[in-house]
């Protein structure tokens, strides 16, 4: 009979909520043998495996790295809080699921930000695993921590706490990284020594070596290199073409249910529309779609190898993918005889859409979803989301016609420049669709049961590196009283007993806009509310508002600084010193339109300069297209 | 469609996995393997597959079953073995697969009893009855008229005779650490566990186990045959 091989004990297993997090041995885990490698990497996602697990970037730097004959990447993830709690009592350390051996044991540690709540969970994995928390304090034999992932595109509020930050997509560099590392361990040299190497290859920033000073305000006065060699500027890495890159043929299988319990498929990376809110949207530039012959190829090697009944396509908006109706085509086709479902996200209602629903979905049981963001025109204008009543209506009207009853509508309150008209407009949207329904489909024909329409609200929260990262933000009570203005607006319209609306919290908000606007003073909040306790902030139960309070007053800092506060045009941010290649004056020029309503034309129609075409790749003017 | 019952393994790692999520490993297993499996009907169709008495989490076994519809005419089931074992991770064995005869109840309804074999967890074990003390209290237990357990569930709690449920229980010649065979009742309409049955024989001497103490692997499921001898659920096939 086998012998276990479990880091945790039958004792602990027995005693925690869903052991099968941490057993690793799923089907698809890479084991290798550890002498046969030079590198280990540990590769994290700071939060429960049910999240981290459907994480596709993950997935992709995993299996990039897993080819690399010298190197074994394995998975770690945050131990859900019973664990954490028997961990810190017992004083075990966190581990690695492929070899079940404590992750202090690795060359490096890899974390993937995705969103700012996760910070404290950072701290927990660090923790945990018995590295200091603080780059500054790491010994020789700690692993290089290493972040990367959207929420790096600030790396400052969390600066402290990592070794190397990787900015951009992770495709690019980590041979590089990998190479330098074995040379360095070869040559003797000492930690700071590989750091400074690393620090000049392209996309990499070790935030040690810069010096920061502050203006008597508060605001970032000057940011500058504080080693010779150490670039003053940070350029984001871009893979070129993604045909010509790695994908997961073999992903790994979880036993457990996991939030992507399917195949995810990339159709392609970035987004056309230019919304002025949206950090992928200018953070993903230049749009860069893979072709369809190499998607269907990856897709059913991916079906074979891991039985998943279902795929998911996966991109910023899968409507703008130009091959769409080529690669459906295909893909339901085959499907169909396989018996796997087909998910389709962020797909634009129309005739199409709804036609390509209608083939792979219940209509009874399925739902249709719009994201207009914003209630008025007027204001979708200043947001630049080129989606239109017409377009809203128009869709609507013909998913009813094909027989759906459940809309679900997504909106965000407290844009900048946004006035109650505005939000009440929200309720009139909502009411238009159920008028439409009543209008068009007569009593004997609604054998689907009435419309029922969900209006969800969240609050709007301003980004780095998106033409709203200016913009002050409202404070929860402003947030409110808008929520309160928007159901009021509801409540006022003739079919409002149709209309379902649920708003989010808005305390996480403003500390999401702390941490997502943030300076490396902010780190000391962090790890403030930490040591009182703070981890897994993402959840609401164990989100605890008044931590943070208290932890932002202690270290002197304010939410009016860094959350409501608009900031002057010419203000250096803490993240200027990072190039997306989208400029800031481009931004600039984008929220000046804001402020008058003007629109901007989406990637496609007409390109309006932001800058990443200096890439070279994707839908930008001037590329050359390779053969598709 | 034909019916084919699979006898798998669960060791090691995997045996924290839960049932339910035993069988959405072998919904995905059974794709990876290209077995010709028969769907039902409808919008979302489902393969069509049962399990045999569902296996607690912790416990290991070298007797699992669950039943499924193939469309093949005439299935190859030592294909259809290596396929699924080429397909599964190291834990999880595929024993034998056999047709099943037209009559044959399914694994689920069909299962009357389970044969387990208990020993202790080697750092539990000094806090535990040695081999000796062991093959005492089964002798008392098995002198016995009546075994009556208190059995005690999160909404109900009963007294029932342990003895209704125990067809064998039995301690092998082993050293310091007893290795216990016992036969028990696990039929879906009443049944017993196997810690039931330990815990009430430490108690005749006043003994409390170690919590996880009890490294349980079930070794075999049976059925009731026609003369009411119990039946390994495998011999059922052909």
């Amino acid at each position: 009979m086998s012998s276990d091989n479990l880091f945790l004990s039958n004792d602990i297993l027995m005693s925690v909520e869903k052991p099968e997090r941490y057993i690793g041995h799923e089907v698809n885990s890479c084991i290798k043998d550890p002498d046969s490698v030079r590198v280990r990497f540990a590769m994290c996602f700071p939060d429960v495996y049910e999240i981290g697990m459907s994480h596709l970037g993950i997935q992709i730097i995993y299996d990039m790295l897993n080819s690399f004959d010298d190197v074994w990447c394995e998975r770690v993830y945050s131990p859900w809080v019973d664990l954490d709690k028997v961990m810190r009592e017992k004083n075990i350390p966190l581990f690695m699921l492929e070899s079940q051996t404590p992750v202090k044991n690795a060359d490096f540690l890899g974390i993937t930000i995705q969103y700012e709540m996760c910070y404290t969970n950072i701290l927990q994995v660090l923790d945990l695993s018995g590295i200091p928390l603080e780059s500054g304090d790491r010994k020789e034999d700690d692993p290089i921590v290493i972040g990367g992932g959207p929420c790096t595109y600030n790396p400052e509020p969390i600066a402290d706490f990592f070794d190397i930050f990787y900015i951009g997509e992770g495709e690019t560099r980590y041979r590089e990284l990998i190479d330098l590392y074995e040379k360095c361990k070869d040559e003797g040299c000492t930690r700071d020594e590989f750091l400074i190497k690393a620090a000049s290859i392209p996309g990499l920033y070790v935030p040690r070596f810069y010096n920061v000073e502050y203006n008597e305000d508060g605001t970032l006065k000057s940011f500058t290199p504080a080693v010779e060699g150490v670039p003053a500027k940070v350029r984001k890495e871009v893979v070129k073409n993604l045909d010509d890159t790695y994908y997961p043929k073999k992903p790994v299988v979880p036993y457990i249910r996991c939030v992507q319990d399917r195949v995810v498929l990339e159709i392609m990376r970035g987004c056309i529309r230019g919304c002025r809110f949206c950090q992928a949207g200018e953070l993903y530039r230049p749009v860069r779609e893979r072709s369809v012959d190499k998607l269907l190829d990856t897709v059913y090697q991916m079906l074979d190898s891991t039985g998943y009944e279902e795929v998911s396509l996966s991109s910023l908006s899968s409507s703008d993918y130009t091959h769409l109706p080529e690669l459906l085509d295909n893909l339901i086709e085959e499907c169909n005889k396989r018996k796997v479902n087909i998910t389709l996200p962020s797909l634009r209602i129309d005739a199409f859409s709804l036609d390509v629903m209608n083939k792979v979905e219940d209509i009874k049981k399925s739902s249709v979803t719009f994201a207009p963001e914003a209630g008025s025109q007027r204001l979708r204008n200043v947001i630049n989301k080129g989606l239109t009543e017409e377009d809203i209506l128009s869709g609507a009207g013909q998913a009813i016609q094909g027989g759906w009853t459940k809309f679900k509508f997504y909106f965000m309150l407290g844009h900048p420049f946004e006035t109650d008209e505005d939000i009440e407009g929200i309720g009139d949207l909502a009411n238009k669709v159920a008028a439409e329904f009543f209008e068009m489909v007569p009593k004997d024909k609604r054998t689907n049961g009435p419309i029922s329409i969900t209006v969800s609200t969240s609050f709007f929260v301003p980004k780095p590196f998106t033409a709203f990262q200016w913009a002050p933000q409202c404070t929860q009570d402003e947030f409110i009283r808008k929520a309160y203005v928007c159901r009021g607006g509801i409540a006022n319209q003739l079919n409002q007993k149709r209309i379902h609306y649920n708003w989010h919290d808005a305390d996480t908000s403003v500390i999401e806009a702390l941490l997502a606007r943030g300076d490396r003073k902010v780190s000391a909040v962090i790890k403030k509310v930490y040591e009182k306790g703070g981890i897994y902030d993402a959840w609401s139960d164990y989100y605890k508002h008044d931590r943070w309070v208290k932890a932002i007053e202690e270290c002197g800092l304010s939410l009016d600084f860094y959350a409501f506060r608009e900031r002057k045009d010419d203000e250096l941010f803490p993240w200027d010193f990072i190039d997306i290649g989208v400029s800031k004056a481009f931004l600039l020029k984008e929220y000046k339109k804001a402020a008058r309503g003007e629109i901007t034309s989406n990637c496609r129609n007409k390109c309006s300069g932001c800058g990443a075409a200096s890439f070279g790749a994707g839908i930008c003017p001037g590329v050359v297209k390779s053969g598709n | 469609m034909k019916k084919i019952r699979v006898r798998f393994t669960k060791h090691g790692a995997v045996r924290y996995i839960g049932h339910l999520d035993v069988m959405r490993y072998f919904q995905k297993c059974i794709r990876r393997a290209k077995v010709n499996v028969s769907y039902s009907a409808g919008y979302s169709p489902h393969q069509i597959m049962t399990f045999a008495a569902p296996l607690g989490v912790g416990l290991e076994s070298e007797g699992e079953y669950m039943d499924i519809g193939v469309e093949d005419e005439n299935p190859d089931c030592a294909a259809i073995k290596d396929a699924l074992n080429e397909a599964s991770v190291d834990g999880i064995r595929i024993k034998s697969v056999k047709v099943l005869p037209e009559d044959a109840g399914n694994a689920m309804a069909s299962v009357y009893a389970s044969s387990y074999e208990i020993t202790f967890y080697d750092d539990k074990k000094d806090d535990c009855p040695g081999t000796e003390k062991v093959r005492e209290l089964i002798e008392r237990m098995n002198a016995m008229d009546h075994c009556v357990y208190h059995k005690e569930t999160k909404k109900t709690s009963r007294d029932i005779d342990l003895k209704e449920f125990i067809y064998e229980l039995k301690v092998s010649d082993s050293e310091d650490n007893p290795v216990i065979n016992m036969t028990i009742n696990s039929s879906s309409a009443d049944s017993i566990k196997p810690g039931f049955v330990m815990e009430f024989m430490c108690g005749l001497d006043n003994i409390k186990l170690p919590v996880n103490a009890l490294k349980i692997t079930r070794l075999d499921m049976f059925t009731q045959d026609e003369e009411g001898n119990l039946k390994s659920l495998e011999e059922v096939g052909i």
